[in-house]
């Protein structure tokens, strides 16, 4: 069966195979690989029999083709209505054909199933929720990408995103030890300002364990100090993980989901190891869903819960509001409209919304919801690992749309925004259409509004 | 002939039906697997319940979700089908003689004009959700034979019926092609889309679980459907 050098069912092991897929600019051989990739018919088959039961069967069967679905896809709204773009039409016509013909599609088949589970959805699971008979088509669509991965349908960036994960557990190479690094590094930048300021690794016991994404310590490393700010301000008996302090999953974009169970399993040996009340995730939306939502599923947790309980930055914000630990000068409320981006993952997929209210009305004086927001929210446009993929740059540029106008309905020129994926991907509306918008993530605005205690001021 | 269908025709149809929708619960439920599906469905039960319950409660409502109140006249046409459909052939006056006549048993009965008015409006509306599939492009790419035919075995009882009641010529012939059609329907069920009556259920509770235990269920009041 001839596969490629760079595209083929293998998965990525070693850090010599991550280096030459990067090597490849653009994924150009990759994708030229691709176009002879042939299809392992009888392990299709099998995995079908396996792993495809009653509950997407069933999906696919009953579907009453009523296209109730269809306004509920951003991509539909941002591509004219273009009937091509309906949920149900996309998952017939790729999962429901695979199903139907038992795995016997050939080559052109699977391409344009990839182009479609990555190109065409967010896996924002939307259209969920405006079926009447529940059938959940961003689930359908992430099982989906498992079986292309399986084959070696993959988005270049993903194929490596997840490599990355089964080398280096987190989603670039950031080694334990440039994570402990970045973590003293950023203590010792900040200490003057803030005495007694400490980022402690490995510290037993504490009351938080915080987790983070990699972008964080790799590009962004002074979103990691202000988490530390931030806990300092709020007394909190806090730590971070040596190993196991990735949260993200582009495994779970990729469908890779033996690379999702290695990733979270690394989360949950430090909590076992480290033994904390509770662990917190940074602001990212598909990190929490990964860690916190699939995760104990993919680790074989019969409770269906991380080992110890697990919360999104929000809830910790909320609660801090809530419960005085940091405290808002009332001076210092954002005063101009201000709308909040609601992101998939953990607002309608895990339920967050309220705390994201609670926290606007600390901080902001002219909150303007969206419309749709809350569960009901679009996708930014960048969800599901679209904002990496180059092959569907332009395809996500379309999409992104739908969010600019949903932004600036509003008529705040300000957008908070606690999620990675939502934050670049209203950066890249910003870039694209030019709309005069702002966009952050809560910790620099906390900042910028907290009321030090006079005991944590720094000496004159 | 009359006897071929009312007699062992009859039973067969019920038989298949029952036996088949049993059977369609059962293998539904058997093929749950919380590892595949992640959703621990024997673990966290209440939660599970109380957001299957909510799932399926809020949506037999007409305007009770989002997505029927963002599509009124859908809304109108998928309820009238099926209230006309549900409640006509279960509580149809003539329906229930027959019951009464053979088992000594019947129901509740709705007056003749009603059932008249439920009768019509299951047509009047099926040909309205056929122009809606013609009509809309985003539901005119996903339409195929089969939706069409599904269409026709749900609603030939009724325009049969229809036909056998008001006496219309050939009276012997439409009352035996409806109770015909009325046989094809049960058979149908469990076996085409028409499954949708028990798997509505099925498949709305199970989505009901998958928000109520992992997608956010014990952290609110739960989901605005």
């Amino acid at each position: 069966m001839p596969e490629g050098t760079l595209c083929n069912k293998k998965t990525v092991n070693t850090v010599e195979e991550l280096h030459a897929l990067l090597a490849d600019k653009s994924g150009k051989v990759y994708y030229d690989e691709m176009n002879s990739l042939e299809i392992d018919r009888a392990a299709l088959k099998a995995t079908l029999q396996k792993t495809c039961k009653s509950r997407i069967r069933t999906w696919l069967e009953i579907c009453a083709h009523c296209g109730m679905c269809a306004d509920s896809c951003f991509f539909y709204m941002a591509n004219n209505r273009d009937p091509r773009q309906v949920p149900s039409y996309k998952i017939q016509s790729t999962l429901g054909q695979i199903v139907k013909r038992n795995g016997d599609v050939d080559n052109a088949f699977m391409q344009m199933v990839m182009d479609t589970a990555w190109g065409k959805c967010t896996c924002c699971n939307r259209c969920g929720m405006y079926c009447p008979f529940g059938i959940d088509m961003g689930i359908m669509f992430g099982y989906l990408r498992g079986l292309c991965f399986s084959q070696g349908f993959v988005p270049w960036e993903l194929k490596i995103g997840s490599g990355m994960h089964r080398i280096y557990q987190a989603q670039m190479d950031v080694t334990s030890e440039d994570w402990v690094d970045t973590c003293q590094w950023m203590a010792e930048e900040n200490e003057e300002d803030w005495p007694g300021l400490e980022i402690p690794v490995d510290k037993e016991n504490a009351d938080i364990m915080y987790t983070v994404n990699a972008r964080e310590p790799k590009h962004y490393p002074e979103d990691l100090a202000e988490a530390a700010i931030l806990f300092h301000l709020a007394g909190e008996n806090w730590t971070v993980p040596s190993v196991g302090w990735e949260e993200t999953s582009l495994a779970m974009f990729a469908g890779d989901w033996d690379a999702c169970r290695i990733q979270v399993q690394s989360v949950y040996d430090a909590m076992e190891r480290l033994k904390p009340k509770r662990m917190v995730v940074t602001e990212c939306g598909h990190a929490y869903r990964a860690t916190v939502i699939e995760g104990p599923y993919w680790a074989g947790l019969k409770s269906g819960k991380t080992p110890v309980p697990s919360f999104h930055y929000v809830e910790w914000v909320a609660e801090a509001l809530r419960t005085g630990k940091l405290k808002i000068d009332p001076a210092k409320r954002i005063k101009e409209p201000v709308t909040y981006q609601d992101s998939c993952n953990y607002i309608r997929n895990a339920g967050l919304k309220e705390c994201a209210r609670e926290i606007m009305s600390y901080i902001a004086e002219d909150f303007r919801e969206m419309s749709p927001c809350k569960e009901h929210n679009f996708c930014c446009g960048g969800g599901g690992g679209m904002n990496g993929l180059g092959r569907y740059r332009e395809q996500r540029n379309i999409g992104l749309k739908v969010k600019r106008d949903q932004i600036l309905a509003t008529g705040a020129k300000l957008v908070i925004s606690p999620c990675h994926n939502c934050w670049d991907a209203i950066r890249d509306m910003e870039e694209i259409y030019h709309v005069g918008i702002r966009w952050s993530f809560l910790k620099p605005i906390l900042l910028k509004m907290v009321i030090v205690p006079d005991h944590l001021k720094p000496d004159e | 002939m009359y006897e071929l269908v009312t007699g062992p025709l009859a039973w067969l149809a019920f038989a298949v039906f029952f036996i088949g929708v049993i059977a369609r619960i059962v293998l539904y439920i058997k093929g749950l697997d919380w590892k595949l599906d992640r959703v621990t469905y024997t673990v966290n039960v209440s939660y599970g319940i109380r957001g299957a319950l909510r799932s399926i409660f809020v949506w037999l409502f007409p305007f009770g979700t989002h997505s029927w109140r963002s599509y009124p006249f859908m809304t109108i046409l998928v309820f009238t089908f099926h209230i006309g459909i549900l409640i006509t052939p279960v509580f149809l006056i003539a329906h229930n003689v027959m019951l009464w006549e053979r088992w000594g048993i019947r129901l509740w009965t709705i007056p003749e004009p009603v059932a008249d008015i439920l009768t019509i409006a299951v047509m009047v509306s099926a040909v309205f959700l056929i122009l809606r599939r013609i009509a809309l492009p985003e539901v005119r790419i996903l339409t195929t034979a089969y939706d069409y035919l599904v269409i026709a075995i749900a609603v030939l009882p009724f325009f049969t019926g229809y036909m056998a009641h008001i006496q219309a010529p050939d009276y012997r012939f439409w009352l035996i092609l409806h109770i015909l059609s009325g046989e094809i329907m049960l058979v149908a069920i469990p076996f085409t889309k028409l499954s949708h009556f028990v798997n509505f259920f099925l498949s709305r509770g199970q989505l009901g679980m998958d928000f109520g235990i992992k997608r956010g269920g014990m952290k609110n009041k739960g989901l605005a459907w």
